[in-house]
């Protein structure tokens, strides 16, 4: 446990994980007290049944999917794989994927997995502000492409990418496109046939739902073979229990979501303006917002000369939770893919998404905090520069 | 005849220590005159030619190194 020293905690990493909406708690609680197997025959089952083909319903409703399109996954990371796995497995001829260079590792890994079982992955750069060039991903797709996975929008930078055009591309040549829409399903409007997805995956705890529940939207076009083998529910997609508490938490959440997000988006546009407009003020900041069409509720940002995760700790330390999307750490060498790919400063990147009840103390706040902790940390990278000059030099 | 190159040797450390004392070395010599920047954070490949354009400092490239990570030469221009 932190102890903060300026009073309550100010979290400001929404897009890694959101509190449960109050309805979304209400339905759970009320679900976890009953129990069921929805694929047994008696009626403690059948209501179970009920309860779970309901909220099949509403959920698909709410992507503009059908009821039997809709597969109940553990989250964005089980969805997305069976998506890539689960069509690859029951693939014939086509055996070439394109993926967007900065798509979430839920996706790059499962892509990257099937190039030892003979496939072909090709990924497509990025411009500065993190979106893919719509010409040069149709440029990618072939005859014998089999899917091709663009996210709705980034989970570091939030920049939109371009969807549409990925659809029209993918169809051109008979193939599928999946849409990880991790970050904007319950936040921007997701709808599977305007957007072209034959396949689009979410995840209820990114939006006010619990962790544990997720869904992959697929639609006929997308055959698959399940990854988890076992039983034949959801349609011999996905074998095991559903976890139905978790459903209908992610059902309510999700329906409150749908109403709340449009003006809640306003207002944290104004309030992600407002922090731009601070961090102006922050001398050698670079704000990743380029993108002309971006998640309304984040901010990423460059430090330059400061570690990203060392600036994270002292905000921690001052009770402000943010992320840090540089991984200068031991566990991994790499530069951030995302940063990396869009010719961006890889260390001292931060990454602020806020909470849907965020106001402009929270911005004051942070904005208060962050000069302070940046000039500390460069002070202190100078003198350890220093003191390896003085011991004559690394190793 | 250009002088010879600062050379900063920070093999072994991780960024942002890299960048950082290559921001140095570059104000550290006259205009025109060059660094060069012994690194093997993978992270350095990216920000040292961002830190370039990001202060109009000339990037004349990079070289891996048989020993191991990469040379990074720079251009004072300003």
């Amino acid at each position: 446990m932190n102890s903060p020293d300026d009073g309550q905690e100010l979290y400001l990493d929404a897009a890694s994980t959101t509190p449960l909406h109050p309805s979304a708690r209400e339905a759970l609680v009320r679900a976890l007290t009953d129990y069921g197997d929805p694929a047994r025959l008696y009626g403690r089952a059948r209501r179970a049944r009920l309860l779970l083909d309901r909220c099949r319903e509403r959920v698909a409703a709410a992507v503009g999917a059908r009821a039997d399109e809709i597969v109940f996954t553990s989250g964005g990371t089980e969805a997305a794989n069976l998506a890539v796995t689960g069509l690859a497995r029951a693939a014939r001829r086509r055996r070439h994927l394109v993926v967007g260079a900065v798509e979430h590792t839920a996706v790059l890994n499962p892509a990257r997995a099937l190039v030892a079982q003979g496939f072909e992955v090709t990924e497509v750069g990025v411009d500065g502000g993190g979106r893919v060039d719509p010409a040069e991903l149709a440029a990618a797709v072939r005859d014998d492409t089999l899917l091709v996975c663009l996210q709705h929008a980034n989970q570091e930078v939030g920049t939109v990418q371009p969807v549409r055009e990925a659809a029209a591309a993918a169809h051109a040549h008979g193939a599928l496109l999946l849409v990880d829409a991790c970050q904007t399903v319950g936040r921007l409007p997701v709808d599977l046939g305007e957007l072209g997805a034959d396949l689009l995956a979410a995840s209820a705890h990114k939006f006010y739902g619990p962790p544990g529940t997720g869904f992959l939207a697929a639609t006929r076009n997308a055959r698959l073979r399940p990854v988890l083998l076992g039983d034949e529910r959801e349609r011999r997609r996905r074998a095991g229990m559903e976890n139905l508490p978790g459903i209908v938490a992610m059902t309510a959440a999700l329906h409150a979501r749908l109403d709340e997000a449009p003006a809640e988006n306003q207002r944290l546009r104004r309030l992600a303006d407002r922090l731009r407009a601070g961090l102006a003020a922050v001398p050698d900041v670079v704000v990743h917002d380029q993108a002309s069409e971006r998640l309304p509720h984040l901010v990423a940002f460059s430090v330059l000369y400061v570690e990203g995760e060392a600036l994270l700790l002292l905000l921690d330390a001052k009770g402000i939770a943010v992320h840090s999307g540089s991984s200068c750490t031991a566990d991994t060498q790499e530069p951030s893919h995302v940063l990396a790919a869009m010719g961006a400063i890889t260390h001292g990147s931060v990454r602020v998404s806020f909470l849907g009840d965020a106001d402009d103390t929270a911005v004051d706040r942070f904005l208060d905090v962050l000069p302070a902790a940046v000039a500390d940390l460069r002070e202190m990278a100078d003198l350890d520069a220093q003191a390896v000059e003085r011991s004559g030099g690394p190793g | 005849m250009t002088p010879a190159a600062t050379v900063v040797d920070c093999l072994g450390l991780s960024c942002p220590i890299p960048v950082i004392r290559l921001a140095k070395a570059v104000a550290a010599v006259e205009v025109g005159g060059s660094v060069e920047l012994l690194a093997d954070d993978p992270g350095a490949r990216v920000d040292v030619p961002v830190w370039c354009r990001l202060k109009d400092q000339e990037f004349l490239g990079q070289q891996e190194r048989e020993e191991g990570g990469w040379v990074f030469r720079v251009r004072r221009a300003h």
